[in-house]
């Protein structure tokens, strides 16, 4: 299959061994995954997603992963209302590790709702109509005569009803109905969607219940570090685990392959052990000698070098609309700025784990996964044995943020286990993870822009280079680099009649994937910078220039995905309102604060951000207010996009503040919070979110919070200072009072 | 090498381990209180906060030997059945996303009240920085520290009452 071809819903992979313990797997991404475009024949609900017990106990199983973005409430939120059972009657289930009963499990793209708004309320419809047929058919009336209430089929004319649980039986013998044909609630019939609805996972994770992937004990089971080579591509020429082995508690010392290209471990060294403690101990005394491999010559220094001559010549055209160039060239007022963003790590406070247990005809492997159904295949893949003979647990995620959507500690855990025939908990240190992580991938932008003289902008020239996601997964040579890079730049909402992009991709050995917001988190900081820096040479408010500019009302296509969601200007220009108006926008600050603004269209969601900064003659930033707006259709349960919001604003201003993972000698310099540090409570500026009312399709919540904020907090910089920070993250001594 | 003993939740904990390891791993790998997580091991994150004879330590870096004859109190130990006025904040409030990072910042916010009853929010700040949250709750653990607060002037219990480990659950077949 060609890895690039259009697939009509996600497909994440497909695997194939090629000699040994190699594993190729090849890996799909296409863009939003469209709920209406299913065409699969779904299963009968009540084997799905709907467990009725003839008690009438309602079980609604979900088949995402949790990493607290609440989707284990969210979607039976869905289901629950659309069931019309009440809410507090309703148990949460997680679904097991079945892609040919759910489908793709994958979680991500901050898709959950918006990919399973549909199916979901589909599948309840369904089942309530089944359920409605039974009562109707015990009571020989027909089924126009009933109707549905918490959890119970009413026969109007005769006062009379039968719950769930009585009907459960009879219904479960009937033929699904289509679910394209099934009768939907009417929305305004909603009791339980658009309510803010506790989050059923909270209770257990504030005593200590909560089963994390690292929690997980199954009897017999060892724990396993791996010494990996700290330079990718390295591995381990020679060691001697003499003094290893020399430690009571210390059981096997294993040498694991590298896997990929697909998974990409690392390989190395495992030391398995009677506990994590002494597995450590153990690694700690191994004497290993590295070969560095290919990229040992690799600094963030000389990937920075590539940028600047890559942008310094044209790339691949990838949108061009007029001719920037004339319009460049005959402007009379026309600016030029470069911007720069590192790579950066995920960082999940749960660093990478997975409990693995491979026997001779079966194998069990408990996940804290954003993709179980691709956990099931490799250790399928390692184990030697088809998908159906290995049972995946999805387990809670302490973080993921697209990191866990990786397989790669799933392979090496696996690997482990099938060496030492012993259930195996792999773990992962702070240094192993910030070390071996996907990187969010580092970028350098040349921009060039021109003012009309009529208040608009008559050209704008994008220049990006960065070290590709899609190059780095797809090794065929004919992977388009630029797929994963572009985001918003591709996207532009504001009215410019001369339009060119190009994108060049760098080389690295730097392993990068999805991080919170992907291409959304560079285009975010860049368009919306460069446009504050032409409303500022404009002499414009940064509000009213957006705003101008956003007129007429008009559909805007990503130039990389045309069959996803046009961007509507007018929404956006609802949520640049909103946040302004609630964001105290024009109301003077104090000298040395600032109020910045961006926006920007992601994941089918409008976020609009303002900023209110302190900048210190230090040069240091203080971020002290940050007011969102979103729209993002139907809010399904309106705190939880609170919380997506506010946590997509810390992680967007930890990086922006302060994120950086540089390369030296082919390897991460960073290894813990001490060099890559976060935010913490100190830093934390008052975070107001406010929800545009809307009864449209509910659209991403997890990822759209994060693209706004740090151009924001630029912008707001700008307005204290006069002074642009344009190089990621915010560098105190380029904002120093002289 | 003598046993090392120590009190865990109010009970009597007894083992043969090397006493530089760090008191997590013990609680973690030896007595199954999985509560305490690992994030760090250098006492940066504070993810692995517990209670020394009532003070919070960050029990990564902590030896196992500090705390013998001490008594350590974990997350699982701190209330029984939620009763812990910042337990029933943190639900409130709906602090919790991922949850990882949440036992640490309980147990810190627990020493806070223990010794300042109404903190500020300068007090809250200081006592707290060194518990990182990735998911961004900083603001509504803040929140949830002055509710548990003006809770518990209004007489609910303090906690810290000792209970049986909950931790020694078993991984259950994928069901949360």
């Amino acid at each position: 299959m060609n890895p690039t071809s259009a697939v009509t819903r996600r497909k994440f992979l497909k695997t194939s061994a090629v000699g040994g313990a190699a594993l190729v797997v090849g890996f799909y991404w296409p863009s939003m995954s469209n709920a209406q475009q299913q065409e699969e024949p779904r299963p009968n609900p009540f084997d799905a997603w709907i467990r009725i017990d003839q008690n009438g106990q309602v079980t609604l199983t979900v088949a995402r992963s949790e990493m607290g973005q609440g989707v284990m409430t969210s979607l039976p939120m869905i289901l629950a209302d659309e069931l019309d059972v009440d809410w507090s009657a309703v148990h949460i289930e997680q679904a097991a590790t079945k892609p040919e009963l759910y489908g793709d499990q994958g979680t991500g793209g901050s898709d959950s709702i918006n990919s399973s708004w549909m199916p979901l309320r589909q599948a309840a419809a369904a089942a309530r109509q089944m359920l409605i047929a039974a009562a109707a058919e015990a009571w020989h009336v027909g089924t126009d005569t009933c109707t549905t209430k918490n959890g119970a089929v009413w026969h109007g004319p005769r006062h009379r009803q039968l719950t769930y649980g009585e009907l459960v039986e009879r219904a479960s013998k009937l033929a699904v109905p289509d679910f394209k044909k099934v009768t939907l609630k009417n929305p305004d019939n909603f009791t339980i969607i658009g309510t803010s609805r506790p989050r059923a996972d909270v209770p257990e994770k504030v005593d200590g219940r909560a089963l994390f992937g690292i929690d997980v004990r199954v009897p017999g089971m060892l724990y396993a570090v791996v010494a990996r080579c700290p330079t990718f591509g390295g591995k381990a020429a020679k060691f001697d685990a003499t003094k290893t082995k020399a430690i009571p508690g210390v059981r096997h010392v294993v040498e694991i392959e590298a896997v990929g290209p697909g998974a990409h471990t690392a390989g190395g060294i495992a030391v398995v052990a009677d506990t994590t403690a002494l597995a450590i101990q153990g690694r700690d005394a191994l004497e290993i000698e590295w070969d560095r491999g290919p990229h040992a010559k690799e600094t963030s220094e000389s990937l920075r070098q590539e940028f600047q001559s890559l942008v310094a010549q044209p790339g691949k055209v990838i949108l061009k609309e007029g001719d920037a160039d004339a319009a460049l060239s005959g402007a009379a007022k026309k600016i030029e700025a470069a911007y720069e963003l590192p790579f950066l790590a995920h960082a999940t406070m749960e660093p990478m784990n997975c409990t693995v247990d491979i026997r001779a005809d079966r194998a069990e492997a408990w996940a804290p996964t954003q993709g179980p159904d691709w956990i099931r295949d490799v250790v399928a893949q390692i184990a030697g044995m088809p998908p159906n003979k290995v049972i995946v647990h999805t387990i809670l995620m302490g973080g993921a943020f697209g990191r866990r959507y990786q397989a790669d500690y799933a392979v090496e855990a696996a690997q482990v286990s099938k060496a030492v025939g012993k259930p195996i908990q792999l773990v992962w240190t702070r240094e192993d993870d910030m070390q071996h992580d996907f990187y969010r991938p580092a970028s350098y932008h040349r921009l060039e822009g021109a003012l009309d003289g009529k208040g608009g902008i008559s050209a704008w020239h994008h220049r990006i280079a960065s070290t590709s996601i899609r190059a780095f997964w797809d090794t065929s040579g004919h992977a388009k680099a630029e797929q994963q890079e572009i985001g918003g730049a591709g996207q532009l909402p504001y009215a410019i009649p001369n339009l060119r992009l190009e994108y060049a991709p760098a080389s690295s050995g730097v392993p990068r994937a999805w991080w919170r917001s992907v291409e959304a988190s560079i285009s975010g900081f860049v368009v919306e910078s460069f446009l504050d820096e032409l409303a500022a040479a404009a002499a414009a408010d940064p509000l009213e220039f957006r705003l101008r500019l956003l007129e007429p009302p008009r559909f805007v296509p990503d130039v990389l995905s045309p069959r996803s969601t046009p961007l509507d200007t007018r929404r956006l220009k609802a949520v640049l309102q909103l946040a302004s108006e609630k964001g105290s926008w024009g109301k003077p600050l104090p000298a040395g604060r600032g109020r910045g603004i961006a926006c920007h269209y992601s994941f089918d969601s409008y976020v609009a951000e303002v900023a209110e900064v302190t900048v210190g003659k230090d040069g240091k930033v203080r971020v002290d207010r940050v007011v969102c707006a979103v729209d993002c259709g139907r809010a399904v349960n309106p705190d939880g996009v609170a919380a997506q919001m506010e946590g997509g604003i810390v992680y967007g201003l930890s990086a922006a503040l302060m994120g950086e993972i540089t390369i030296a000698d082919g390897a991460v310099k960073q290894g813990n919070w001490d060099d890559y540090p976060v935010l913490r409570m100190r830093d934390m500026p008052a975070i107001e979110v406010y929800i545009v009312p809307s009864e449209g399709h509910p659209t991403g919540c997890g990822e759209p919070g994060l693209p706004p904020i740090a151009a924001a907090v630029t912008n707001a910089i700008f307005a204290a200072t006069g002074k642009r920070a344009r190089r990621l993250p915010i560098r105190a001594e380029e904002l120093r009072a002289t | 090498m003598a046993p090392i003993s120590f009190q865990v939740n109010g009970k009597s904990a007894s083992m043969d381990v090397n006493p530089e390891t760090p008191l997590l791993w013990v609680l973690r790998d030896n007595l199954n209180l999985t509560g305490t997580k690992f994030g760090c091991g250098i006492g940066q994150c504070g993810a692995c906060t517990v209670h020394l004879d009532g003070k919070a330590i960050r029990s990564c870096n902590t030896p196992v030997s500090s705390a013998i004859g001490k008594s350590v109190t974990t997350i699982e130990g701190i209330a029984t059945g939620h009763s812990h006025p910042l337990q029933t904040a943190w639900i409130a409030e709906q602090v919790p996303q991922c949850g990882y990072c949440q036992s640490g910042q309980i147990m810190s916010a627990a020493a806070l009240l223990a010794k300042k009853p109404n903190p500020t929010d300068a007090e809250i700040d200081s006592a707290m920085n060194g518990n990182i949250c990735r998911c961004g709750t900083y603001q509504r653990v803040h929140r949830a520290i002055h509710r548990a607060a003006a809770q518990m002037a209004k007489g609910a219990p303090t906690g810290t009452k000792t209970a049986p480990p909950k931790g020694a659950r078993k991984a259950a077949g994928g069901a949360l």
